[in-house]
């Protein structure tokens, strides 16, 4: 009773916030405390986003970036999982390789853009490997965790029944750190969304985040809003659905 | 005060199963001894209890005999044959607590274990639910272990080794994390099951009612470097019930193994003291019967 009071409440706060803030910028922009090319009206905010979603202006970006983020997580994934597991299983290969991967994961690879453009161009090449590789560190480093945090005691258990390798990363070690691995893939796709918008606003001929600078260099600030709300609404749903599937993957008895 | 106890003729020593040879173990390159040349045979259809201070070594001579460690000197034989590593059909594992896959139910595990064995895949279902009915579980075979009681846990780490159908089933602590009412019925259980079954059972435990209400042997062993300090037999017939536990006979196999125990602890807990140079442990205050 008084969780469900708690939960109740803290939404009609995280709505109340929203709105108030959405209520200061409609003060802001129709009593022009700031300049309209900064910070536009709201309701032209609304009504571009609702041509940009109703003429379809948008979806041919929305498309780009998808297929960039789509591609860029599956190499992500097939290599964060290969190597966190690699690692994982071997004692000498964690030793070596664990603190490195941290190491790298630690740097802004953002700095390393530039380079990303020169080897692959404007295209969504570069968006790809640059959102792969902000993808593969959380996979790899969550997989390695999930591995390292799997029970002994199971490991014992299946040595004494004389387990073959296989059997033991099928049954023990694969549904053991699978909740671990899980949240890796959720946290390696919203960073690799994240990299690939960014990449795109810095260096982009197409896709969501190109559109953001471009209108943002035009100064057609309340279309360049209309994207922005678009990518943020993209974020929220995506989160939304990722959280939904890592969710049925918490180990059984702790489902809230 | 107490009398050397009756010699039972077990069906024990006549057909030896379990055989320890001068085993001895140490670790970090032999500056932490663990186990100080023990020997011990043990006969077909046993119950033996092993029991000492907490930290000795007798789970480290559990899992020798189980294969899971690797004696520094010496050999153990299981049928005659040397023990180098797991021989899952031979000697199944009973470990504390926990060791049930939270994410499968109560017959996968026992499906699971089955499959690691080797058995084949037509066979393992209907194994694994033999193995729960054995042990009562029938009605809880598709729920998961948080869903169970920490007793129904133990019952299903025992049915899973049952079902592997070996003819040793190794016992490391199976009832410490429960509580004392739970574990005492859990051992009457025990008791009624392994009176039928053939299995030869070894179990370290620390408590001293359960050594005694469970053994045919109780295996006395000193602090470490654990060697074997004495062995008392119980002549008592299995199933075993209450009336064994509260009869005098019980009392004084208790105390007698608490009295052997007292300065094995002390030295223990109390760090220095009574840590006598040249003292040979290898020879019980009171050997009732050393197994050479």
């Amino acid at each position: 009773m008084t969780g469900i009071r708690l939960g109740l409440s803290s939404r009609l706060i995280q709505l109340t916030t929203v709105l108030a803030l959405l209520f200061l910028w409609y003060l802001a922009t129709t009593n022009r405390w700031v300049n309209p090319v900064i910070l536009p009206r709201l309701d032209l905010v609304w009504r571009d986003l609702v041509a940009l979603v109703g003429t379809g202006a948008v979806y041919q970006h929305l498309a780009v970036t998808a297929f960039e983020l789509a591609v860029a997580f599956a190499i992500a994934a097939v290599l964060g999982l290969a190597v966190g597991f690699w690692v994982g299983t071997s004692r000498y290969a964690s030793l070596a390789f664990e603190p490195l991967i941290a190491g790298i994961y630690a740097v802004p690879l953002i700095i390393f853009l530039p380079l990303f453009i020169l080897f692959f161009g404007l295209g969504v090449q570069s968006k790809i490997a640059f959102g792969a590789s902000y993808a593969f560190f959380p996979i790899a480093l969550n997989t390695i965790g999930g591995i390292s945090q799997v029970d002994q005691r199971y490991l014992t258990l299946a040595r004494s029944m004389k387990a073959s390798q296989w059997l033991i990363f099928r049954r023990v070690l694969l549904p053991g750190a699978l909740p671990v691995i899980v949240t890796g893939l959720r946290v390696g796709c919203i960073t690799g969304f994240l990299s690939i918008i960014g990449g795109e606003m810095l260096a982009g001929l197409q896709g969501l985040g190109s559109q953001i600078s471009r209108l943002s260099e035009a100064m057609n600030s309340s279309q360049m809003f209309a994207y922005i709300v678009f990518v943020i609404a993209l974020a929220l749903v995506l989160n939304f659905v990722l959280s939904a599937i890592e969710n049925r993957f918490k180990p059984v008895g702790e489902v809230a | 005060m107490l009398m050397n106890p009756t010699v039972r003729k077990a069906p024990a020593l006549a057909d030896v199963v379990i055989s320890v040879k001068n085993v001895s173990h140490a670790y970090a390159q032999g500056a932490v001894k663990t186990l100080n040349d023990v020997s011990l045979d043990i006969g077909r259809g046993e119950m033996v209890c092993l029991i000492g201070p907490s930290g000795c070594g007798k789970s480290t001579l559990l899992n020798i005999i189980g294969g899971l460690v690797a004696p520094s000197t010496g050999e153990v034989l299981v049928d005659g044959k040397a023990i180098n590593g797991p021989s899952p059909k031979s000697i199944g594992f009973v470990f504390q607590e926990n060791t049930l896959f939270p994410w499968s139910t109560i017959v996968e595990n026992v499906v699971t274990a089955l499959e690691f064995q080797g058995v084949p895949k037509a066979e393992r279902l209907g194994r694994a639910q033999a193995a729960l009915d054995n042990v009562g579980l029938a009605d809880f075979r598709n729920s998961y272990p948080h869903q169970l009681s920490g007793g129904m846990k133990q019952r299903a780490s025992l049915a899973r080794a049952l079902a592997l159908e070996t003819d040793v089933i190794l016992m490391d602590e199976p009832f410490a994390a429960l509580d004392e009412q739970t574990r005492t019925y859990l051992g009457e259980e025990l008791s009624y099951l392994l009176a039928d079954t053939k299995k030869t059972i070894v179990m370290v435990t620390h408590s001293l009612g359960e050594a005694v209400f469970l053994s045919d042997r109780v295996v006395v062993m000193t602090a470490r470097p654990a060697a074997i300090k004495s062995i008392i037999e119980v002549d008592y017939p299995h199933p075993r019930d209450p009336d064994f536990m509260m009869s005098p006979h019980f009392s004084e196999l208790r105390n007698e193994i608490y009295a052997l125990l007292r300065d094995e602890i002390r030295q223990t807990v109390g760090g220095l003291v009574g840590r006598a140079a040249g003292r040979d442990r290898s020879k019980g205050d009171r050997p009732v019967r050393v197994v050479e």
